[in-house]
């Protein structure tokens, strides 16, 4: 709660581990202070939340440690190369120089960036600077990854490369926790939830929502449950 | 109602809103002379000195009752030993040392000479210059006095007097100084930055596509802060006189004006920076880099320049600050009119139109 | 009348943003510029509004040259910019009366034109605009640019950043006022939202891939889609790249999109090596293209 204003009205839920979890809902629902409290950066008035094992209240610090987040207004910083932006996030999160050497170069081989690692990340593709902002997050091998609207503005196919990418992160155990506001990118995630004004007012499968709600994509199953 | 004036309206409405920026720009001339009158000043009072006297008969204690009773100076101690000078220095508080050789009084009568040192804390060479010769004048006075048959045999100490300023109020070099830099500040910074933030917001793109042409835009800009300034100016000089007795001999009309004038010139230097400038933050550093820290330095308001190396010197002539503050002063110190200064103000006149246009030229209807 | 482009080509910094773009939009035409981030929609849109000018080609908006006649063009069209570039410090009131101001009119004189779409926000007429929700600054930016009633409107992504509803009730509104006569270039990265155009033009890295209306486009997309389903997406996609006979497999919501290189083929042959790969709860089933899939098949 801000003052008066209650921005998210005790949400419950659950995510397993190497779930991926749709977090969806309009501008001002309160989609980004849910996700702002459980990356550890904003405090909880009232509830209990427990991320990777941590709790939200008593260890934020261990929680930042053992997740990787990646948003759309800021992934990588434009006036570093890709090289320079693999080594300080790895050096962040305490990878030794060995282990960021052996990880910048299997993250290079396989975005095939091998030819613009000395290359200022400001002037690559958005596409390209989206998917190594991933692999950036992941780079300490992070146990839940948070995207906050991760596939903003790019086009169709370097979208779906993008999910690819989380399928495959998935596959390989990580859980995913993403924000979208694309509805067809919510049928990629196995369960979703719809925040309207702070309350959690859907939270299933992507199937069983449209089948609850008799309508065919989940963006009907939004303008269903907005429209009240 | 008008479109221009429409757009005007629209301006005061931001001025108003940004209530940080309107506490800066309303309250900083207010702090500043109220700063520079009261903390920061050249005048000596109550300088702490020290005295060394091995002779200690009439004629000393009488320089030293002098001195003592000046507003200038208060005797902190008397010293036994001239070992001690140092530390004295090193504690800090004592400015200057004065030491009378030893029978000062008999030497002084019997061979006509006698030997009083002044030893000046000079890491503040100003102050020590001014400590030092203001000492010297009250033991010449003395001697006028007391000895009116001895000719002294030292060496002529000029009678100085500062002309315009015989207490050499610093008031009067810092109120012309003070003004002539929130006036730039706020017509050239602001008006800069309110144009770059336009073009940062992407408001511009639909002002540029509307019947609006774009010397409305820049006009509509510039006239809530000729307002502005106008109003600081009045509050600054109200505040010189009225707090600090400043006087004014010159007339109000003429200072009036020129000050319109400069007003004018910083804001078409506004406008200029804001065509060249993409960002707010640009448009503020330039400003400052650009034009604040040139003013300050290089435009006589604090550093006189004929101090200067040659190469500063000639600088300085394109500043315009330099040329306002000639003008202010001469109005407001002493008192000439136009024909004193026909040549600054022409000097400014052209300035303020070689800058519009060159901000004519480089203004751009479109975006690229 | 209408808009015309005619090859129009623009680089910066050595960069091609527009190359050789020719298209034209009728008079009344609700018209779509489908593209993503980057294709060259904005440098279309500002090249139109006069704003900037091409390296080649001609372009003409209501019979008028973008560069000749640049005076006149801006005082007649209705121009809404991305992020729509409202004055976040002035209300929802003062907003529209500065545009209505600038643009020699009053909110009165209008009315009629914006009433439908002011009613909505006037609740919070006093309430400044940066202080608006995505939808209501859409509706409001909306408002200024009609406000003096232009024959021709430019919304360079109205949508962006909006929520779905938001989304929905702007077209609807798109609609109704091109049933006022007023000619409409809508630029978005919304492939759903092509549909709703009478005809569309998609771009990619400033190339045109294709002009016509939503349903011809879709029409000739070249190959049968098949909506393919498992227990596992992921491997899934994997399983079907590594089939040897496919053209393109991507995943598409719930589903996967797969086209085969083949112009026939056998489903079951199909079926049979997903199984082979471990998967099951397999389903396919041929399904209509979508502006997306026409959209990534062009973009190849």
């Amino acid at each position: 709660m801000f003052g008066d204003f209650t921005a998210v009205n005790a949400i419950t839920f659950d995510v397993k581990q190497g779930e991926i979890f749709g977090f969806l809902g309009a501008n001002g629902a309160g989609k980004t202070t849910a996700m702002k409290m459980l990356i550890g950066i904003l405090r909880p008035t009232h509830g209990h939340a427990l991320v990777a094992g941590f709790d939200v209240y008593k260890q934020p610090e261990s929680i930042k440690r053992n997740i990787g987040y990646m948003s759309q207004k800021f992934a990588l910083y434009n006036d570093l190369t890709v090289t320079e932006n693999v080594a300080f996030f790895g050096g962040i999160y305490g990878l030794s120089k060995a282990l960021i050497k052996t990880k910048t170069k299997m993250l290079l081989d396989e975005l095939g960036l091998e030819n613009v690692a000395n290359t200022l990340v400001g002037s690559l593709p958005l596409g390209w600077k989206q998917k190594l902002a991933f692999s950036v997050a992941l780079l300490h091998e992070p146990k839940i990854v948070f995207l906050d609207e991760p596939t903003g503005g790019v086009d169709p196919i370097t979208r779906r490369q993008f999910w690819e990418m989380i399928y495959k992160s998935a596959n390989q155990g990580t859980t995913i926790f993403v924000t979208t506001h694309y509805m067809d990118e919510a049928e990629y995630c196995d369960r979703i939830s719809i925040m309207v004004n702070g309350k959690i007012e859907a939270l299933d499968t992507p199937e069983m929502l449209k089948r609850q709600f008799n309508v065919a994509t989940i963006n009907e199953v939004f303008l269903k449950l907005a429209r009240g | 109602m008008n479109p221009f004036l429409g757009f005007i309206k629209k301006e005061i409405y931001h001025i108003l809103r940004d209530r940080r920026s309107l506490l800066i720009l309303l309250g900083m001339p207010i702090v500043q002379i109220l700063l520079f009158g009261f903390a920061i000043t050249n005048e000596i009072k109550n300088v702490e000195v020290a005295i060394l006297d091995y002779s200690k008969d009439a004629t000393t204690l009488e320089i030293i009752n002098k001195i003592s009773a000046s507003p200038y100076f208060s005797i902190n101690q008397l010293m036994m030993h001239e070992a001690d000078i140092e530390s004295v220095f090193q504690k800090g508080k004592v400015k200057a040392v004065i030491s009378f050789e030893k029978d000062f009084g008999k030497n002084l009568i019997k061979d006509r000479h006698a030997t009083v040192q002044i030893i000046t804390d000079a890491t503040d060479p100003n102050t020590a210059n001014t400590i030092s010769n203001y000492i010297n004048s009250m033991v010449q006075s003395y001697l006028n006095e007391h000895n009116k048959t001895l000719t002294p045999t030292y060496q002529i100490i000029p009678q100085t007097r500062m002309v315009y300023n015989p207490e050499l109020k610093s008031v009067y070099m810092f109120v012309p100084g003070v003004m002539t830099v929130i006036l730039m500040l706020i017509s050239a910074m602001m008006t800069s930055i309110s144009i770059t933030k336009e073009k940062e917001l992407g408001t511009m793109e639909v002002l540029l596509v509307s019947p609006l042409k774009p010397l409305q835009v820049i006009a509509g800009k510039v006239v809530p802060y000729i307002f502005l300034s106008v109003f600081n100016a009045v509050i600054i000089i109200i505040l010189g006189i009225f707090v600090f007795k400043m006087p004014i001999q010159g007339s109000l009309l003429l200072l009036g004006l020129e000050s319109v004038l400069f007003i004018i010139t910083s804001l078409t230097l506004g406008i200029l920076i804001s065509t060249i400038s993409a960002s707010q933050q640009t448009a503020m550093m330039a400003s400052l880099m650009g034009l604040m820290l040139p003013t300050i330095l290089l435009s006589g308001f604090i550093f006189p320049i004929s101090s200067m190396p040659v190469i500063l010197q000639v600088i300085s002539n394109i500043i315009p600050a330099k040329w306002f503050i000639i003008i202010i002063k001469g109005i407001l110190l002493k008192g000439v009119g136009i024909s004193f200064i026909w040549k600054e103000t022409l000097i400014l006149i052209g300035m303020t139109l070689f800058f519009i246009a060159i901000s004519v030229k480089k203004y751009k209807i479109r975006l690229e | 009348m209408g808009i015309t482009l005619d090859n129009i080509s623009k680089s910066y910094n050595g960069i091609k943003a527009l190359e050789n773009i020719s298209f034209e939009v009728n008079d009344g035409e609700l018209f779509g510029l489908i593209g993503p981030d980057g294709a060259g929609k904005t440098t279309v849109f500002r090249i139109l509004t006069t704003l900037l000018i091409a390296d080649e080609g001609n372009a003409n908006v209501a019979g008028l040259d973008v560069v000749a006649d640049y005076k006149t063009i801006r005082q007649s069209v209705g121009y809404m910019p991305g992020k729509f570039s409202l004055y976040q410090d002035l209300t929802v009131e003062e907003n529209l009366k500065f545009f209505a101001t600038i643009f020699g009119t009053t909110i009165a004189e209008n009315y009629d034109l914006i009433k439908e779409i002011y009613v909505q926000i006037e609740p919070f007429k006093t309430r400044r605009a940066g202080k608006l929700s995505g939808g209501m600054k859409q509706k409001l930016a909306l408002c200024c640019a009609l406000i003096h009633k232009p024959k021709i409107l430019f919304l360079d992504e109205p949508t962006t950043g909006v929520d779905p509803v938001s989304r929905k009730e702007f077209w609807e509104m798109l609609k109704r006022l091109q049933q006022k006569g007023i000619t409409i270039l809508v630029s978005t990265p919304y492939m759903d939202e092509a549909a709703l155009c009478d005809r569309i033009a998609l771009i990619q890295n400033g190339k045109i891939l294709q002009i016509d209306t939503p349903d011809a486009i879709v029409k000739q997309y070249p190959k049968t889609i098949f909506c393919v389903n498992a227990n596992n997406k992921y491997q899934l996609i994997e399983a079907l790249k590594t089939y040897g006979h496919q053209h393109s497999v991507y995943p598409f919501g719930e589903f996967v999109h797969y086209t085969d290189q083949r112009n026939i083929f056998d489903v079951e042959d199909l079926k049979a090596f997903l199984k082979s790969q471990n998967l099951s709860k397999i389903t396919i089933e041929q399904v209509q293209p979508t502006i997306e899939d026409t959209f990534m098949e062009l973009a190849r």
